[in-house]
């Protein structure tokens, strides 16, 4: 059962856009800067696949610019 | 009776838990990535959402950096702590440890009860009868081994009060100069490079010089770790104004990956590097000649001074004015194409960083703090930076500043201001008649009973608890068994019979596992208290919350015991009041335009305030007539500090340190601290958050070296010395970075004690151990 955080750096002016994408998303949580372009993702899924397939659909978001992992665990 | 960090029962959620862990360590690493970074939605999440909570103001209980925090009290319990947006020093913002600070109120091995050890096997008793104890056993050793056979060992985390108690008591009252405190070990250096440069200890300046300075030099200084506050600030200024930030070190950290310039020096060689920026200075026609001929002097003093390695070591320099040609030809053995020999520093990097002190039209701020003071030459390196700023005559104005950082939330308060060193007084020294006299005037105290003479510091203290010349110590708020240097002898020493040792603490440590009586403390905001930052700011927090059983305030205990030792006229105070009683008592030591401390409904009301506090004012820097209103000698600057008002330029030449590699310990081993752990992690190793982000010990070790060693992240990893060997699992290219042939080991886990391999060699001016040098074998187990 994954958790993972990660920081999600928007395209200028897009941070939003990708607010509303990763909100939409399930098991994502997201928490905006409020000061800067800058999002944490944190992720809680059941399986690695999940985790996985998750992961994938976040870097597809086109308001994405960039997204890195800062901390991994699995719970199970 | 340590070790058990069990402080997971509390959480009702494993996975609640994790996903918190998982978010905190994004926030710091976003936090280390965009200073000023706000994430107010979690924030606020995480407070409780009860209407009841009562936010108090108090300074954080951890580094030197005195970050104003607001504490959230609901039903008697600290549950929330957030950044004070009116504090000048952090503007609102905390780092992790700040976040986390009251979670080390609660954690679950609290002490609560005192314990005297009885046939090798610790007994609750109550405090009354402890503190009997504690004082006839004082009594009888002062009886049977004389008066200098009992001792005081505080920190710079004792609260002004508890420091000036201690002081009082043992100074004044029982007349013996066994009063030394942790800041040894930390900032001794820094203040003997102010009073050898100066003549008057701490900053000049303050953090408001940040915000005007263009360039940071940052010596053997790991801010982003150490001071994150203070470095987000920094950060702040190159994102609104583009500043440069020069990370001049021995090892690649956060600092360097952050900065526009890094720039790796070989240990010990700073001294080297120091002395040719001031030849380019000179050679360049950039040194400001007004300047350091109205307000400076030039001396020099003894050399090849030793380093401390043998018991009873003493050393006193012999200054001795030189002209400024003679220091000129003095820096001509430091040519950058010399130095760059020594140092492994390119010439061309040693010119770059000579050209932004040279430029007339940069204000330059130097940083440090264990780099520079930890170090076998310390004071004469706090020096040399020092002649780097009087050559150019950038000092004592808004961002032109030399400035020593400090570790601990008072050992600028208490330590340096009240003088909880074995030669200090809180105004003066002991070999001073007139200080002596003044101190036991306020005491009420007849004069004599106040030796003129110091006796031991802290690293001869515990050599001479090993030898037994001291028998009885009371050590409160530190943890020597796991920060002294060469640790097994003090440790093998401290155990041996006819020794009697009390420790106040608040959680079981290897230092209250050498203890006859422990002691339950109340910690931070269990009592009222005051500390001291580095910048002269002197800060009040009230009791917030009640201690848990029957701990109690450091400066307390000390009181009891002075009134069972027959010393009730002097501790004269009253329970409720005690705090205010003895800060306005301390304050007379201070009455005077160079150091007012503010009263302290000043204090209170405020989130601190500078000192000399004149005239209902803060005074940002000193020395200089616009700002300091002790400048009397009607020119621009006025270094009071020297009878003649000049600071000091010191020629003092590059030696090498005390142990350095050879063929059988060819690596050097560096040791320090990380950003999670405050110190020998007592405190925060009880945090769940803090304590799972960095929960052991590890040796960084150069890539390359790794490599050839065959060592991947996670072996284990033998550390041998020739003080003795310790197996620690490794670390490559994660945290930190070391150049080739150097290895690094942070101190604060005390289940691989690194301590009891590095080396007790000391500055012998300020005689604070050198943490950072010593040979080292390194093997893959």
């Amino acid at each position: 059962m994954p958790i993972k955080s990660y920081l999600a750096h928007p395209h200028e002016g897009k941070k939003a856009h990708l607010i509303e994408a990763l909100k939409s998303l399930e098991y994502c949580e997201v928490i905006p800067a409020e000061n800067k372009d800058l999002l944490i993702v944190v992720t809680d899924t059941h399986t690695r696949e999940q985790e996985d397939h998750l992961k994938e659909k976040i870097e597809s978001i086109a308001s994405l610019k960039l997204l890195a992992m800062v901390s991994g665990f699995n719970t199970k | 009776m340590n070790k058990p960090l069990n402080m997971y029962t509390s959480l009702t959620n494993r996975r609640s838990f994790i996903k918190k862990m998982a978010i905190m360590s994004a926030m710091t690493a976003a936090a280390s990535m965009f200073p000023g970074i706000l994430f107010a939605d979690e924030q606020e999440r995480n407070l409780p959402k009860s209407g009841n909570l009562d936010w108090k103001k108090a300074p954080c209980r951890f580094c030197g950096v005195g970050c104003g925090v607001l504490v959230g009290i609901e039903a008697g319990k600290a549950v929330a702590v957030k950044g004070d947006p009116k504090s000048p020093v952090n503007k609102g913002l905390c780092c992790v440890k700040g976040y986390h600070s009251v979670l080390a109120l609660y954690g679950k091995d609290r002490l609560t009860k005192p314990l005297v050890k009885k046939n090798g096997k610790y007994v609750e008793t109550s405090m009354e009868e402890a503190l009997d104890l504690v004082a006839s056993k004082m009594k009888e050793t002062i009886k049977d081994h004389g008066k200098d056979a009992v001792s005081i060992y505080g920190s710079g985390q004792w609260t002004i009060p508890d420091g000036y108690a201690a002081s009082k008591l043992f100074k004044g009252c029982i007349g013996t100069n066994n009063v030394e405190a942790n800041a040894r070990l930390c900032m001794a250096s820094a203040v003997t490079g102010f009073l050898t440069s100066f003549g008057i200890d701490e900053p000049m300046g303050c953090y408001e010089d940040i915000d005007h300075a263009d360039v940071f030099v940052l010596w053997g200084n790991n801010m982003a770790e150490m001071h994150p506050v203070l470095f987000s600030r920094l950060l702040d200024q190159r994102l609104k104004r583009g500043v440069k930030i020069i990370d001049f070190a021995t090892r690649t950290t956060r600092t360097s990956m952050a900065a526009d310039k890094s720039i790796l020096f070989l240990p010990q060689t700073d001294l080297a590097v120091a002395n040719a920026i001031c030849y380019e200075i000179i050679n360049n026609g950039w040194a400001n000649k007004s300047f350091y001929e109205k307000h400076c002097n030039f001396k020099k003093g003894l050399t090849n001074m030793g380093y401390g390695l043998e018991d009873n070591y003493a050393f006193k320099d012999k200054p001795e004015a030189i002209s400024f040609e003679d220091y000129k030809a003095f820096l001509e053995d430091y040519t950058p194409e010399k130095v760059e020999k020594i140092s492994g520093v390119s010439a061309k990097d040693i010119k770059y960083m000579a050209a932004y002190y040279g430029d007339p039209n940069k204000k330059v701020m130097s940083l440090w703090c264990m780099g520079m003071n930890q170090h076998s030459r310390g004071t004469w390196i706090n020096n040399l930076v020092y002649n780097i700023h009087l050559l150019t005559g950038k000092i004592s104005t808004p961002g032109n500043s030399p400035f020593s950082l400090t570790g601990q939330p008072s050992a600028c308060g208490t330590v340096r201001e009240v003088g909880t060193l074995t030669h200090k007084l809180p105004h003066g020294v002991v070999m001073n008649k007139a200080h002596r006299e003044f101190a036991a005037k306020i005491w009420d105290v007849p004069v004599e009973n106040i030796p003129a003479k110091p006796t031991y510091h802290t690293v001869e203290m515990f050599r001479a608890l090993d030898r037994g010349d001291i028998r009885f110590m009371w050590i409160q708020v530190t943890n020597p068994m796991v920060t002294m240097p060469k640790l097994k002898r003090y440790r093998d020493g401290a155990k041996k019979e006819g020794r009697f040792i009390v420790v106040s603490d608040i959680y079981p440590t290897p230092t209250t596992d050498i203890a006859d009586v422990i002691l339950p403390s109340a910690m931070w905001i269990e009592r009222e208290g005051l500390f001291g930052n580095s910048e002269r700011r002197t800060q009040h927090f009230e009791q917030m919350v009640e201690p848990p059983g029957e701990a109690m305030s450091d400066t307390w205990q000390l009181v009891e015991v002075a009134k069972r030792m027959g010393y009730e006229k002097q501790f004269y105070y009253n329970e409720d009041s005690h705090v205010e009683e003895i800060y306005t008592e301390y304050r007379r030591h201070h009455d005077n335009k160079k150091h007012n401390m503010a009263p302290l409904e000043v204090l209170k009301s405020q989130p601190g305030a500078m000192w000399p506090y004149v005239d209902g004012k803060s005074t940002k820097w000193r020395f200089n007539a616009k700002y300091d209103p002790a400048c009397s000698n009607g020119e621009d600057f006025h270094f009071y500090g020297k009878p003649d008002g000049k600071a000091i330029i010191w020629q003092r030449p590059y030696e090498p340190a005390a142990e350095e590699p050879d063929t059988e310990y060819p690596y050097w081993l560096n040791t320090g601290r990380v950003v999670e752990h405050w110190h020998t992690g007592s405190m925060t190793r009880r945090i769940p958050v803090l304590h799972k982000a960095m929960p052991h010990a590890y040796v960084e070790l150069n890539p390359g070296d790794a490599k050839r060693l065959q060592i991947r992240t996670g072996d284990k990893v033998k550390l041998t010395t020739r003080r003795g060997e310790i197996i620690l699992p490794a670390s490559i290219n994660q945290r930190g970075v070391p150049a080739p042939m150097q290895v690094f080991v942070p101190f604060f886990d005390e289940n691989m004690l690194i301590n009891d391999i590095t080396l007790d060699s000391f500055c012998p001016i300020s005689k604070e151990p050198d943490y950072k040098k010593c040979a080292v074998k390194v093997e893959k187990v």
